[in-house]
This record gives C-alpha cells, sequence and structure tokens, in this order.
C-alpha cells in the first residue's frame, strides 16, 4: 500500500489496522539468481536497484540478525558530498543527487534534511587543507565554500569561536547540501521497495560458506537456513567482510575498527546543521527527536567488539563541551559502537574480485552511511553487468596492486 | 581501555601508554628488486583481519619505548600472551585456557 493522503487518512479512520507489513519474510529458496550478503543500506539498496533498474528480481538478501541491525542502525546519519579527489566528489555526488528525491523514489520518508555540514579549521594547517578541498570542489561542481569564524557562528550559534580556548576556530567549510537523513527509514525504504519487486529479504540467516565449481566461479552459499545456488554473490558486510570474504579464499586490505556514538537526552531545538572537526575528533547535531547526536573516534587497534574504549568517546566529549558551551550539562542517554571497514587509503573497494561471480562493496569505514543511494547504485550495475559502474571504475580491489590509490584520509571526520 | 602487560616492563599498564602497531610478523620482501606488484601490495596493504586471535605489535611509548608482540581475540579483546620481539609466537593451545 502506496503512503499517500489519501491511504493516511483512510487508515486514521479505521484506527491504522489496516497496514500491512513493510516487506515479505519468506523462506529461502532452493537458488537465486543473485545473493546479497548483508541486509544493512547498502545490501539493500543494491538489491532495489537490482530489481529496478536490471530487472533482476529473483535475488535474495541474507541477514545474520536484523535488517539495518548493523552500521545503518548505528551511525550518525550525516550527509556530504565534499571529498577531495574528482572520483570520491563523483561518486559521493552522485549518491547525493539520489538523496535529495529519494522520499519520492521510495515513497518512503527518509526525512532527508539538508541543513548543511559546517567543517571547522582550528589551525593554519587545517585552513589549508580546507581551502584545497573548497576549491577542489567547486571545479568539480559540488558546492563548498569558506566561512570565517563570524559567519560559522552566525550559521551555528551554539558555536564557541572565543580566540582562547584549546583549539580556537579560525574558518570553516560550508557544504549547505549536506544535512542529515532517517537511517533506519532508508534501509525500510529500500527493503520495502525491494520486497515489492520481488527480491527476498532474508533475516536471521547467516552466510557460513561459499562454494565454487571446478572453475573456481561461485556456485552458492552456505547459509544457516539451508544451502542456496546461485551464480552472483555480492558482499556487503561491512566490517565482517574480511570475515565472508575468507569464505572463497580472498584477502582483503581492510581492518575493523569500533567507531563509536553517543546521544543526549533530547532537548529542544538548539542546533541547526551539522558540525563536524577533523582536527579534535568530533562532530555533532541534533535529531528530530531532539538528541543532540555525537560522533566519536575509533579505537586504535583491530576489534569486532561493538564497544569501543571509554577513553576514545570522553575525549570527543571534551572537544563538544568547549566547542559547544551550552551542552556541558547534558547527560548522554546511550553510547554504542559499530565496526567499520577501513582500507588503507580511506576510500571504498566496489567491484570485481579474483572469483568470478563474486563481488564486493566494502570499506567505506567511517563515513559509508551517505552513500548508500548511489553505493547500491553503482553496485547493483556491476554486479548486474558483471562489470562496473564508470562511477565505481576507479575503487577496484586491484588499485593496491597497481598503486592507483585513492588517497581520502583528509576527508574522514574521526580518527582511524 | 585495554590493560597490556608490557614484556619488558614487566607489568600491566594502562593502553593509554601504547601505541598500537598493526600486524605482527609482516615480513619485507627480501629480494626488493624481485618483487612483483602483488608481493608489495600484499606487503603494503593487505593485513590479516580475523574474528578471532590476532598476532599484533604494541609499543610501549610512555613507558619502555619498545615494541613488542602480542596475541589478542579481536571478539572479547582479552589479551592472551605477549612476548618480546624476535621470540616466537606462543601456542595457545598448550596450556592457554584464557
Amino acid at each position: 500500500m502506496r503512503f499517500s493522503f489519501f491511504n493516511v487518512a483512510r487508515q486514521a479512520l479505521s484506527g491504522n489496522q489496516g497496514w500491512p507489513a513493510q516487506w515479505r519474510s519468506p523462506e529461502p529458496k532452493a537458488s537465486y539468481d543473485a545473493v546479497i550478503v548483508g541486509a544493512g543500506g547498502h545490501g539493500l539498496a543494491t538489491a532495489y536497484y537490482l530489481a529496478k533498474e536490471h530487472g533482476l528480481t529473483n535475488v535474495a538478501v541474507l541477514e545474520k540478525g536484523w535488517l539495518g541491525g548493523g552500521n545503518t542502525g548505528r551511525n550518525t546519519t550525516i550527509l556530504r558530498s565534499n571529498y577531495l579527489w574528482e572520483e570520491s566528489a563523483a561518486l559521493y555526488e552522485h549518491a547525493l543527487k539520489l538523496w535529495e528525491g529519494l522520499s519520492q523514489e521510495l515513497n518512503y520518508n527518509v526525512m532527508y534534511s539538508a541543513r548543511g555540514v559546517m567543517m571547522l579549521a582550528h589551525n593554519t594547517h587545517d585552513v589549508q587543507v580546507a581551502k584545497r578541498h573548497v576549491h577542489a570542489n567547486r571545479l568539480a561542481g559540488v558546492d563548498n565554500e569558506w566561512l570565517t569564524p563570524e559567519e560559522a557562528k552566525a550559521f551555528c550559534p551554539i558555536l564557541n569561536i572565543a580566540p582562547d580556548i584549546r583549539y580556537p576556530i579560525v574558518g570553516a567549510a560550508l557544504q549547505r547540501r549536506g544535512g542529515t537523513a532517517r537511517h533506519d527509514a532508508v534501509a525500510w525504504g529500500y527493503a520495502r521497495g525491494a520486497s515489492a519487486r520481488g527480491v527476498d529479504i532474508i533475516q536471521n540467516c547467516e552466510a557460513t560458506a561459499i562454494r565454487r565449481d571446478a572453475s573456481g566461479a561461485v556456485s552458492g552459499v552456505e547459509t544457516t537456513r539451508g544451502a542456496i545456488a546461485t551464480r552472483k554473490i555480492g558482499v556487503v558486510a561491512a566490517g565482517h567482510t574480511s570475515v565472508v570474504m575468507a569464505m572463497a579464499g580472498v584477502r582483503m586490505p581492510l581492518e575493523s575498527y569500533p567507531l563509536q556514538a553517543l546521544v543526549s537526552e533530547p532537548v529542544k531545538p538548539m542546533m541547526p546543521c551539522v558540525v563536524m572537526s577533523n582536527t579534535i575528533h568530533a562532530y555533532m547535531s541534533q535529531s528530530d527527536k531532539g538528541e543532540m547526536v555525537i560522533g566519536a573516534g575509533t579505537d586504535s587497534y583491530i576489534s569486532y567488539s561493538q564497544t569501543g574504549g571509554l577513553h576514545i568517546a570522553n575525549h570527543t566529549l571534551e572537544a563538544i563541551c568547549e566547542l559547544f558551551p551550552p551542552v556541558r550539562r547534558l547527560r548522554m542517554l546511550r553510547n554504542w559502537g559499530g565496526i567499520v571497514d577501513v582500507t588503507p587509503d580511506r576510500s571504498p573497494i566496489i567491484g570485481l574480485t579474483p572469483v568470478p561471480g563474486l563481488y564486493v562493496n566494502c570499506g567505506w569505514g567511517t563515513g559509508g552511511f551517505k552513500a548508500t543511494p548511489g553505493s547500491g547504485h553503482v553496485f547493483a550495475h556491476t554486479v548486474a553487468r558483471g562489470e562496473p559502474h564508470p562511477l565505481a571504475a576507479p575503487f577496484t580491489l586491484d588499485r593496491f596492486r597497481t598503486g592507483r590509490l585513492i588517497d581520502e584520509a583528509a576527508a574522514a571526520a574521526v580518527a582511524h | 581501555m585495554l590493560l597490556i602487560p608490557c614484556p619488558y616492563c614487566g607489568m600491566e599498564r594502562p593502553e593509554l601508554e601504547f601505541r598500537n602497531g598493526g600486524q605482527a610478523h609482516v615480513a619485507r620482501p627480501l629480494d626488493l628488486a624481485a618483487a612483483d606488484d602483488g608481493e608489495w601490495a600484499e606487503y603494503l596493504y593487505f593485513r590479516s583481519n580475523p574474528k578471532g586471535v590476532l598476532a599484533e605489535r604494541w609499543r610501549h611509548v610512555s613507558g619502555c619505548g619498545r615494541f613488542f608482540n602480542c596475541l589478542r581475540d579481536t571478539v572479547s579483546d582479552k589479551i592472551l600472551a605477549v612476548y618480546k620481539a624476535g621470540e616466537p609466537t606462543p601456542d595457545l593451545k598448550g596450556g592457554a585456557s584464557a
């Protein structure tokens, strides 16, 4: 059933008892044309575009937990496309353009809010890096502008621009089209759209082995709910990508780290935008419920613990308290961690692997949420056609052998 | 925060005194000129990322300043063994009930 004014009014009159389930929960079939491992935002978007744009509807999305329960439900919901290199700017801008029309596309309110993302500069080095980003972005057709501290404070009134703090604000780069979206709604919207087009979303079903035929090509996947035959597998498993790829004997240039976030108790609207600081590893925005959503850094060591050390969050809160004095008395409601897969050049890997029929979309590290629609869109093309989408072509696994890295370490807003 | 036993100092100290040095026992290609792109990629960029026991390096920067190796479970973050650089990797099966 579509969400429309008519249907909302009709359901309201009947006590909202008539809404159907948003997606089907079928038993896994014995075979599929393609299987996506991982029902997070990226995996569900991949399945949606496979069905919608490539006519591939005999598709399963396997999820070991519940859909959207991994990093999709753990991120800080920030969207932007102001990356330095042309390859990255093109990919993230592709995603941002899809975000702009996503609620209409999915008939599902993803609460995209272009409230602006402001990235702070605290010293000469920051200013040089930020201005370089501003100029590179404007040449690439991506909006980004330089603000003085006074202009930054006008854009975010709770910002502390006093010159005598430990890390004074000496300027900021602002992408006005950046903002936030509701992370759960993105997963739910794509799941609903994919399911309506025939994709089977199978939750509580963990891939345990990848089967290959005599030629080495993919022939199926074994799961906790039985074996499934397929000639195409797309691995979209975020922090567990190394584990899944090892089932096919493929070694990945990835390291998995816990990345933390926190939310405060809800308060009345006090922050109209997103503010990030690369240098002191803090970023914050306010959710529509009123919670201050705060992103912290990663631990320094590989871990799958989904928690992270308290000193990491503490370090971020010290910075937040200095940058935003009014939040000092807020209590934190929740603190959690997600496992992010980080590549050596901080850019994702989207494409083919040495195993025929096995495709991978990973390495989004600490900033994958913003790319969700674009990532799914280009990866669906890659899986359906068996060759990379033009925007995904630079992001091959092979670039670590050829040396054509896409070094976006400066674009990430957190400590690695 | 981890409590890490430094095998040189002989005591447990908080993680803040240490720097993580990544995967242990990554060997540089012996014949540099003969190493092809694949071997260089493996040496420079490909790392073990196990969900389980990992051999990693730590450096006690705020203590003795020395590198040592550590076996840690990446799910529980429990440190199973530490050993000095140059020493063989301890066999966990023999006695370590963790």
